[in-house]
């Protein structure tokens, strides 16, 4: 009886290691970003190749991040004009589209040191966790603030990295805002655009 | 001479009061018109044109220089940048400010061997951001006016744009070395021009990753760039570090997704 117990601990053990979904993030949001950033680190020093990274990091971002929210932000005013059809078809593609800007932009990045400073409250939705990527032999300092949405306080989210004061969260939400203004605010031609930028 | 430069910096601070609107800083807009896009979408093309031909290669070369010779000329370079920064401080009336910027520049200057050390951070004296005109325009209540883009300058507004031509008559840097009768000695306008190029290709090194990234991620550079720009005013106007104090964020209510 111990001994089937114990076979099939470790089988579950095993098994919630290679799919990673056993792994509950603190709830916390300093811990919740040093957790993350400590699992990201590892996938970056890792031996595998750049694609592999992309895919673990993509996991990651599908656990952590509010790809969800962070698109209806990115999408301005828009979002409320979009049938229900549209909306589900922008929420798929965006996710792609995120997870391949998210990944391309962290496997540049080969052993990263990033030290976790401190959090502010800025109100019960949402925490900033303050962090520093620190200066390398080519690279200056760099502040990157974790915007965290807190409103479930169980399960918080990233919603934006607000990199030397500058969010990225906004400049895509205005890239967004540019392509639908010269385009007669046509959501299809976004669509077009991100496909494009998907398939590349 | 000194009457026509005079004239010049009350036409500008006049100009600049033409550009005032009611809003105060604190109430900077985060987006700004386009004062004519197509132009600016060209003019950004051939700037980062130039940037690849040019910039790029010197500033990765620069990169090779040994660290310690790339982080005294920064700070040198910084030294000396810090008499405009002076000088603005003092027109926004931030005397807190500018008695930290004057502090720091006399200790590097001398400790700290013509700027080459920071010898003013160990004593407590933090290094700040950097002012110009065109941040002073904004505290004094002048509206950004339209967006565009200036062939090798880069992304600017209007106001930030009346601001480049007021920082020559702020900055003691440029009147040293345009004027050859200063205390007798004799300084050429070379110099300005070697300063300024040091201090952008010092600028280029450091960033040669994070442009690369924004021009590989993104599916409109250019509202990528002019997004980036007005953020980044935004918060040199404020001197706040978190932007989100600075910025409107009441979009991000309305989502709910938890």
């Amino acid at each position: 009886m111990k001994k089937s117990f114990l076979l099939l601990s470790g089988s579950i053990l095993t098994w919630c290691l290679i799919q990673s979904s056993c792994f509950a993030y603190s709830s916390d949001p300093k811990q919740f970003v040093a957790e993350i950033v400590n699992e990201a680190k590892v996938i970056l020093n890792s031996g595998d190749s750049k694609e592999e990274k992309a895919k673990k990091l993509s996991e990651i971002a599908l656990k952590t991040v509010d790809i969800k929210g962070i698109g209806r932000y990115t999408l301005g005013s828009k979002r409320k004009d979009l049938t229900s059809e549209e909306r589900e078809k922008y929420d798929a593609i965006f996710e792609k589209y995120f997870l391949k800007t998210f990944t391309s932009r962290l496997t540049d990045y080969s052993d990263p040191k990033i030290d976790v400073v401190s959090s502010e409250v800025i109100n019960e939705k949402y925490t900033i966790v303050k962090t520093l990527l620190l200066a390398t032999n080519k690279k200056p300092e760099v502040k990157i603030d974790w915007r965290i949405y807190t409103k479930d306080p169980n399960k918080p989210l990233i919603r934006d990295l607000i990199v030397e004061g500058l969010k990225l969260a906004r400049t895509q939400k205005e890239e967004f805002a540019s392509i639908l203004s010269a385009n007669n605010d046509d959501i299809n031609v976004l669509f077009a655009k991100l496909e494009e930028f998907i398939n590349q | 001479m000194l009457l026509e430069r005079i004239k010049t910096l009350s036409l500008l601070l006049v100009l600049g009061q033409f550009l005032v609107s009611t809003n105060v800083y604190a109430d900077e807009k985060y987006t700004a018109n386009e004062c004519f896009e197509g132009v600016s979408r060209g003019v950004l093309k051939f700037n980062m044109g130039l940037d690849k031909a040019l910039f790029k290669p010197v500033a990765k070369g620069y990169r090779n220089l040994p660290v310690p010779i790339r982080v005294g000329t920064s700070n040198a370079i910084e030294n000396l940048r810090s008499l405009l920064t002076l000088s603005n401080n003092v027109l926004q009336g931030d005397w807190q400010l500018a008695g930290n910027t004057a502090g720091r520049f006399a200790i590097n200057s001398t400790a700290g061997i013509l700027g080459f050390f920071d010898p003013a951070s160990k004593m407590g004296l933090e290094k700040k951001s950097r002012e110009d005109f065109g941040q002073t325009l904004a505290v004094w209540g002048s509206d950004s006016g339209c967006y565009f883009v200036l062939p090798i300058l880069g992304p600017t507004t209007a106001r930030d744009t009346v601001g480049l031509i007021g920082n020559t008559f702020l900055d003691p840097v440029y009147q040293i070395t345009h004027n050859t009768e200063v205390m007798n000695r004799s300084y050429s306008e070379h110099n300005y021009y070697y300063y300024k190029g040091t201090d952008a290709v010092d600028f280029r090194s450091k960033n040669i990753e994070s442009i690369e990234s924004l021009e590989k991620n993104s599916i409109d550079f250019y509202a990528s760039v002019k997004s980036l720009y007005l953020q980044n005013r935004i918060q040199k106007i404020a001197n706040e570090e978190i932007s989100d104090k600075t910025q409107d964020d009441s979009d991000w209510e309305e989502i709910d997704s938890q």
